[in-house]
């Protein structure tokens, strides 16, 4: 045990493992939860004491402690580093979650999101000392609206689904101020799940609408369930089976005809940004998650950014606050107090918002980051990340589906990302064997089983940031790991074995959930004494 | 184009391995109509890393960085100072660039930083649980009254006059679509909170009532008697923490009976940023956490018997249940939750306690400094690190004046209630620990001018 308690949770010996007495092997290091090897007494802070004053609590000082451990500077170093080297991340190796666009991030990007004019600014400083940040937004806005060909942009959606959200309430909100209430939106299959859960969420029924052979959107299905009760369609282009829609004007076309508006899901931008402008297909709304197509990082999770770029019907009636430049050169924040004004002379009619989403302005720090990197490439490199974008993918389904079944491969080049099934295996294997094999050999896996209308599905998306080399490096891996998967090696079964952890019990989680930290019973309060730290 | 690794050799060798003659065939599923056929028109090509740095160090020149100026802008975002490991950390490669953990084998750093999280956001609002963030407070603060909605299957939300106002728009932009009914009030320059009022006006109709504390004038209650009255009429109690270091001070909500607790995380770990991204919190009681919604990591063990972690009880989730989730986010502000963890973990209990210390110390110091200047009225009887002054003049154009002097006072009622005639003298001051004596003077001379 050294100083600060650390003990191994539970050594254990794997298969052929000489085992180690702390459980460690060399550079991969066991870390304990920070209950375990904190304490109440430990911080990793000094603070001046604080100056005499009156107690102003009004008799409700906490009496009660919190439980929170603390941990000395350079332990708490250690701690976060030894977890990030059981991650995974885009800087280590390929990364190809299709639908996910997981590319390079560079650098940059985060040190002019760090420069303090934008990272140590209050949203709600007098708009004078803020002018710097308004006009990052309105730039922003500005390239974002060119690429796509639209109208407008509402720029505050943290997220892609909540820039699903906004697009759809926009579309709510632009039919009820023509008083036609609507109570249908349709979803084809293969949409990602929060199309249905945000139509449900912006009070719609959803219904569902088939994918044809070809993995497209059923053109003729459509038509036909179109009708007065139809609000809106959302369609992702390119879609999830990696193809691009080509009927999609005629959706379009259609769908506007039946007085209905097209969403866009557009998580897929990036294989089409400066080559194709959405609004010339007749999309009415899409959002843009900025950490796909304009690489800001994702941070095992979030945040995301999901600004949504509008039709000329569909922008007066964008969320507030919204910015926009003025006559007279300044970049305004509009809200709700000048938003009627703002609104009738850009708008040339009174203001229509349908509210605020967000507390403040969305996601800045995104925003920042966006449009270093959009300035970095200019509109002949964002043209030439769709074209090697497309290129990687085509060149990936290619090379592998001699092997493995590519279910749409003669439906026309795939866009993205390239999609094949578990057609072939062994009986036995599955495509989860398969992803945890390559885990072995160091990738990350693909996206599996997604879109549903395909069995056991492998969604593959290496973006514009992989040399060639990266390519033939994963197409060898992947080709090898198929092939065992069709040749029915059970071992397969046993991946990853070199992975931090081997297969984790996912139902075993959900049946006894545990999602927080409780002390272990029966010496109560471990973290308030040092000593008695240390694992189960 | 530095970011790009295919040569044009590379290229073509490609393009032949394909089967394709150019890059175009490759499109060729777009309307001939909609491709474009050259860069698109109007817009700059690409610049080297100098020229962009030195075009976004212009833009960020334009800006009055809170570090450089005596600052005490408060109403949902607080300025704190973050220890330098913490931004060290958060942007080692393996959490910065890493994906959600679809893959646990290989993300149990991320993994165990959501459970670490989850179990120190529990304890700080005193719950026993909670998720692994949302994407800030307020979009978190309605999210929590859809949960209860689900949870009482009333729609009638009961909402205090002390909710941040930007939080009661986003509620009730969204409610419109929902059907929920959400009774609102704008408040008075009262030191007194509206608790007897909403407990009054609870009724067997209501699913929640919802409160923030500190709230937006930075006055504290005892939350007691509103959670005993919202659960004998069987609805829940939804407290709102926009800043979470008062909660090293003051009791939890969840200690005085709330039963969903949903904040900013933004104050620990995560900087200014002119609104975001910032981190949603959200816990609750044990019993509810099917109906919560947002992300989990949870506990359990491998093949071999080790523990780790996963993504866990995602049967509520949009990717499985579609229409009829719990909600439609299948994101988490993962980042800013580590930074968050990070920060707490270096704080511990002593040194949340030691910064909440110092802030209501600083607080305390500069309120009776102000409320001495001739004509300004402290409004609050307790505050944590925020409190409202009455000004003798309009508080809008004296925050401008300020502005002036190089000082940013506080934030005008008058921005944030456009409408409300009894809040225009209103200014709302937040002091933390990063406020030096001559920020104080600085402040005092400058609204001493303002009101003058």
């Amino acid at each position: 045990m050294n100083q600060s308690g650390w003990r191994p949770a539970a050594p254990t010996q794997g298969p052929g493992d000489t085992g180690t007495v702390t459980g460690n092997r060399a550079l991969m290091l066991e870390e304990l939860l920070i209950f375990e090897i904190g304490d109440s007494e430990t911080t990793g802070v000094d603070f001046e004491p604080a100056p005499q004053g009156a107690d102003r609590l009004g008799g409700l000082a906490r009496t009660a402690p919190i439980g929170l451990p603390g941990l000395s500077e350079p332990e708490t170093v250690r701690h976060y580093t030894r977890l990030s080297r059981q991650n995974y991340g885009i800087d280590l190796g390929f990364f190809p979650l299709g639908s996910c666009t997981m590319k390079h991030n560079p650098r940059l990007n985060e040190k002019m999101a760090r420069l303090p004019g934008f990272a140590d600014i209050h949203p709600l400083q007098p708009r004078e000392t803020v002018q710097g940040a308004l006009e990052v937004i309105n730039e922003l806005a500005h390239w974002l609206i060119k690429l796509t060909g639209m109208h407008g942009v509402a720029m505050s959606p943290k997220a892609g689904a909540h820039g699903e959200l906004c697009g759809i309430l926009c579309i709510r909100a632009a039919l009820e101020a023509r008083g036609d209430a609507r109570s249908v939106v349709l979803v084809p299959e293969s949409a990602h799940g929060t199309n249905p859960a945000t139509a449900a969420f912006a009070g719609y029924a959803v219904e569902n609408i088939p994918a044809n052979a070809a993995g497209r959107v059923d053109l003729d299905a459509l038509k036909a369930r179109l009708g007065p009760d139809v609000a809106a369609v959302m369609i992702t282009n390119p879609n999830t089976c990696g193809l691009f829609e080509p009927d999609m004007k005629a959706i379009s076309d259609a769908v506007h005809a039946a007085g209905a508006f097209v969403y866009c899901d557009g998580a897929n931008f990036n294989a089409i940004v400066g080559r194709v402008r959405p609004g010339d297909l007749g999309v009415d709304a899409m959002h843009i998650n900025l950490h796909k197509t304009f690489s800001t990082p994702h941070g095992g999770g979030g945040p995301g950014s999901g600004p949504v770029v509008l039709s000329e019907a569909l922008s007066r009636f964008a969320p507030l606050p919204y910015t926009a430049r003025t006559k007279d050169g300044v970049v305004h924040l509009v809200e709700e107090e000048q938003a009627d004004d703002f609104a009738r002379e850009h708008f040339g009619g009174p203001l229509a918002s349908f509210g605020r989403m967000t507390a403040f302005h969305g996601q800045m720090g995104m925003f920042t980051r966006a449009l270093t990197y959009i300035l970095s490439h200019g509109a002949d490199g964002l043209r030439q990340v769709a074209e090697d974008a497309v290129l990687n993918a085509n060149y990936i389904l290619r090379s592998c589906e001699d092997l493995l079944d590519a279910p749409f491969a003669g439906s026309g080049p795939c866009m993205h990302e390239a999609i094949f099934s578990d057609k072939g295996f062994a009986a036995g294997l599955t495509t989860l064997d398969l992803a945890k094999g390559l885990i072995d050999e160091g990738f990350h896996p693909m996206t599996m089983y997604f879109p549903l209308v395909v069995h056991g599905a492998m969604l593959i998306e290496p973006t514009e940031t992989e040399s060639k080399a990266a390519l033939d490096q994963f197409v060898a891996a992947l080709r090898h790991v198929a092939e065992r998967a069709k040749a029915g090696d059970e071992t397969l079964k046993a991946a990853p074995v070199h992975a931090p952890r081997r297969r984790l019990d996912e139902t075993l989680a959900a049946r006894k959930p545990i999602v927080a930290w409780k002390t272990p019973a029966p010496d109560a309060d471990k973290i308030s004494g040092r000593s008695e730290v240390g694992g189960q | 184009m530095r970011y790009l690794p295919l040569s044009d050799t590379d290229r073509r060798e490609m393009l032949d391995v394909i089967g394709a003659e150019t890059i175009d065939d490759l499109f060729r599923d777009v309307p001939e109509a909609a491709r474009q056929s050259g860069p698109i028109a109007g817009l700059p090509m690409h610049a080297p890393e100098l020229a962009v740095e030195r075009h976004m160090t212009a833009l960020a020149a334009k800006n009055m960085p809170a570090g450089a100026t005596p600052f005490f802008i408060g109403c949902g975002a607080y300025k704190h100072h973050v220890p330098a490991s913490v931004d060290h950390l958060i942007q080692r490669g393996e959490f910065l660039t890493a994906y959600t953990p679809y893959q646990p084998e290989i993300a149990q750093g991320t993994l165990q930083v959501l459970f670490e999280f989850q179990s120190q956001v529990a304890r700080l609002t005193g719950c026993e649980v909670a998720n692994a963030s949302m994407y800030d407070g307020s979009t978190a603060c309605w999210e929590a009254i859809g949960m209860a909605r689900r949870i009482t299957r009333r729609t009638k939300a009961l909402l205090s006059d002390g909710l941040h106002p930007h939080y009661v728009s986003v509620c009730e932009t969204m409610a419109k679509f929902t059907g929920d009914t959400l009774a609102t009030a704008v408040p008075t320059l009262d030191a007194k909170t509206d608790l007897d009022r909403l407990i009054g006006a609870i009724d067997g109709e209501t699913s929640a009532v919802v409160v923030q504390y500190p709230d937006i004038l930075g006055r504290i209650a005892d939350l007691q008697p509103l959670a005993d009255a919202a659960h004998a009429a069987g609805a829940l109690l939804i407290a709102v923490v926009t800043e979470p270091v008062a909660l090293g001070l003051i009791k939890s909500p969840g200690e005085m009976g709330a039963d969903i607790v949903v904040g900013e995380g933004q104050s620990i770990g995560v900087g200014l940023q002119f609104g975001g991204p910032y981190v949603g919190l959200f816990a609750c009681r044990e019993k509810h956490i099917r109906q919560m919604p947002g992300r989990l990591a949870g506990e359990t063990v491998d093949a071999e018997g080790k523990r780790g972690f996963v993504l866990t009880l995602s049967t509520r989730e949009q990717h499985i249940r579609r229409e009829k989730a719990t909600s439609n986010i299948c994101t988490n502000s993962g980042l800013c939750a580590l930074a968050f963890s990070i920060h707490l973990t270096l704080l511990g209990e002593k040194g949340l306690r030691q910064l909440a210390e110092l802030n209501h110390a600083r607080a305390a110091q500069v309120a009776e400094r102000l409320a001495a200047i001739p004509g300004v009225r402290l409004v609050n009887h307790a505050f944590f690190n925020e409190f409202t002054l009455e000004l003798p003049v309009e508080a809008r154009p004296a925050v401008h004046k300020m502005v002036e002097a190089g000082v940013l006072g506080g934030v005008s009622l008058g921005r944030l209630y456009p409408a409300a005639e009894q809040l225009r003298n209103g200014l709302v001051v937040a002091v933390t620990e990063t406020v030096t004596d001559a920020d104080i003077d600085a402040l005092e001379g400058a609204l001493r001018e303002a009101v003058a």
